[in-house]
């Protein structure tokens, strides 16, 4: 079943300055559905610096990427965003006029189909997609034998599986395939591991009572014929190689961005970036905005502050194209009632 | 002033003007050749991967075990270092490093 979903505004990325854009907009009385193909809030500030401390945050003399985070969402409760995790936005279509925007949005896995009257793109540096290791030919595997997630454990019941990486999916999968596989082999770089202690224990196990093979080095070539691997050549630091006989590889490199399907969505584009003006953070498409590292305009500052600035004016051009009727009327959350009432903190 | 020596993915070497105290990576995203660099130079993400050619590997300071944790996110080779964590110093005139593939 595809969900159908009305909406004033989708936003595509739910980092920092899709979250804050949520409030800007929110003042404004217009509902936001975010979408993200990360499981959680966040973008790069939780999925790849949770724990560092930013210092140009305004009026934070530190905080981290997580706490930043927590803060914004604590900040836009009030106006109850919904959330579309797990979910990449694969087409955009435009359905309406210039003058009276409207967008038709589908997104892959779960397949949500909104409609809604303006579209903030805020996807950062895009999509948050599994690491395809530099290995000639990989390509020709992916899919019958190069895996980069598992989604059902029984497709490797009984199979030789070769397992890249040295985190905490490598290791989870390790552990949890092993029981299945016919053998599994463990490759890494080094005799190190960046995973739960507990897990790098149970490997270490398996490996001493000759229930799996742990090998160090890099995977520099695959064996294999019609799309099915039987083997992958592994080259030692000493540069000496040997091959593992594999049906299956799992590389777990975790993560890196990619622009993705924005790229066929009929806007301008420089190099990967959607140029936007300066007033309204607009790209070429009325209704469609960029706000964030996603956008390029003279001067830009790839600064989360920034992205902050963007929202907000974006926000005031979104109102005309949700609102036609009314005219917006500028306002402090300091002193203006009716703002304290949508914030929820009115006396 | 020096400068350092970049091997691009297509075999061609640039001799690039170095600025101390910049990242190597830093230069090397200045002078417009494609290295992505993602996270900033934040040891994040390991897109300014780079091997370190010749002698030059042993005169750099180690990596660091954050390093080496984002190191394990590509395919390295024994002279794989991230640029973003290599500081510019005139002792490094002349450094030769070479782009590692992209998505490695």
């Amino acid at each position: 079943m595809t969900d159908h979903i009305e909406t004033d505004v989708v936003i595509i990325g739910a980092g920092p300055v899709g979250l804050f854009a949520v409030f800007e907009l929110g003042l404004l009385d217009i509902k936001c559905h975010l979408v993200d193909i990360l499981p959680k809030v966040g973008g790069q500030c939780a999925e790849l610096y949770p724990e560092k401390p930013i210092y140009d945050i305004p009026g934070f003399p530190m905080i981290t990427g997580q706490g930043l985070v927590d803060n914004l969402m604590a900040q836009i409760d009030p106006f109850h965003p919904t959330f579309h995790f797990n979910e990449m936005v694969e087409s955009l279509e435009s359905i309406g006029t210039p003058e009276a925007p409207r967008f038709r949005v589908k997104t892959s896995e779960n397949g949500t189909t909104f409609e809604c009257k303006a579209v903030v793109i805020a996807a950062g540096g895009g999509s948050f997609l599994p690491k395809k290791p530099p290995i000639d030919n990989i390509e020709a595997y992916e899919g019958t034998s190069v895996f980069y997630a598992v989604r059902k454990m029984e497709m490797f019941r009984d199979k030789k599986i070769l397992i890249v990486g040295g985190g905490d999916s490598a290791l989870d999968w390790t552990v949890n395939l092993q029981p299945i596989a016919k053998r599994l082999t463990l490759l890494h770089r080094r005799d190190a591991f960046r995973a739960a202690p507990h897990t790098v224990e149970k490997m270490r196990s398996l490996v001493a009572a000759g229930d799996m093979d742990l090998h160090l080095g890099q995977v520099s070539s695959l064996k294999g014929e019609n799309h099915v691997l039987h083997g992958a050549v592994i080259r030692k630091d000493d540069g000496s190689e040997f091959t593992v006989d594999c049906d299956v590889m799992l590389p777990f490199f975790g993560l890196t961005m990619k622009l993705g399907p924005i790229a066929d969505w009929g806007l301008n584009l420089h190099e990967n970036l959607i140029p936007v003006d300066t007033e309204k953070f607009e790209t070429n498409v009325p209704g469609i905005f960029a706000i964030g590292d996603i956008n390029t305009y003279p001067g830009k500052l790839k600064l989360i502050l920034s992205g902050f600035h963007e929202g907000a004016l974006a926000a005031q051009k979104i109102h005309r194209y949700v609102y036609p009727e009314k005219k917006l009327l500028f306002q402090y959350t300091t002193s203006s009632s009716s703002l304290q009432k949508k914030l929820g903190v009115a006396a | 002033m020096g400068v350092i020596h970049v091997t691009d993915r297509a075999g061609q070497r640039h001799t690039l003007e170095a600025i101390e105290g910049w990242r190597v990576m830093e230069i090397i995203r200045d002078w417009g050749l494609p290295i992505e660099g993602l996270c900033g130079g934040a040891c994040e993400c390991a897109t300014c991967h780079v091997f370190v050619d010749g002698e030059w590997l042993d005169k750099l300071y180690p990596p660091t075990e954050e390093e080496e944790d984002q190191l394990d996110t590509v395919v390295t080779k024994p002279n794989s270092r991230l640029s973003c964590q290599i500081i510019w110093t005139p002792e490094l005139d002349g450094l030769e490093v070479t782009l590692a593939p992209t998505g490695g």
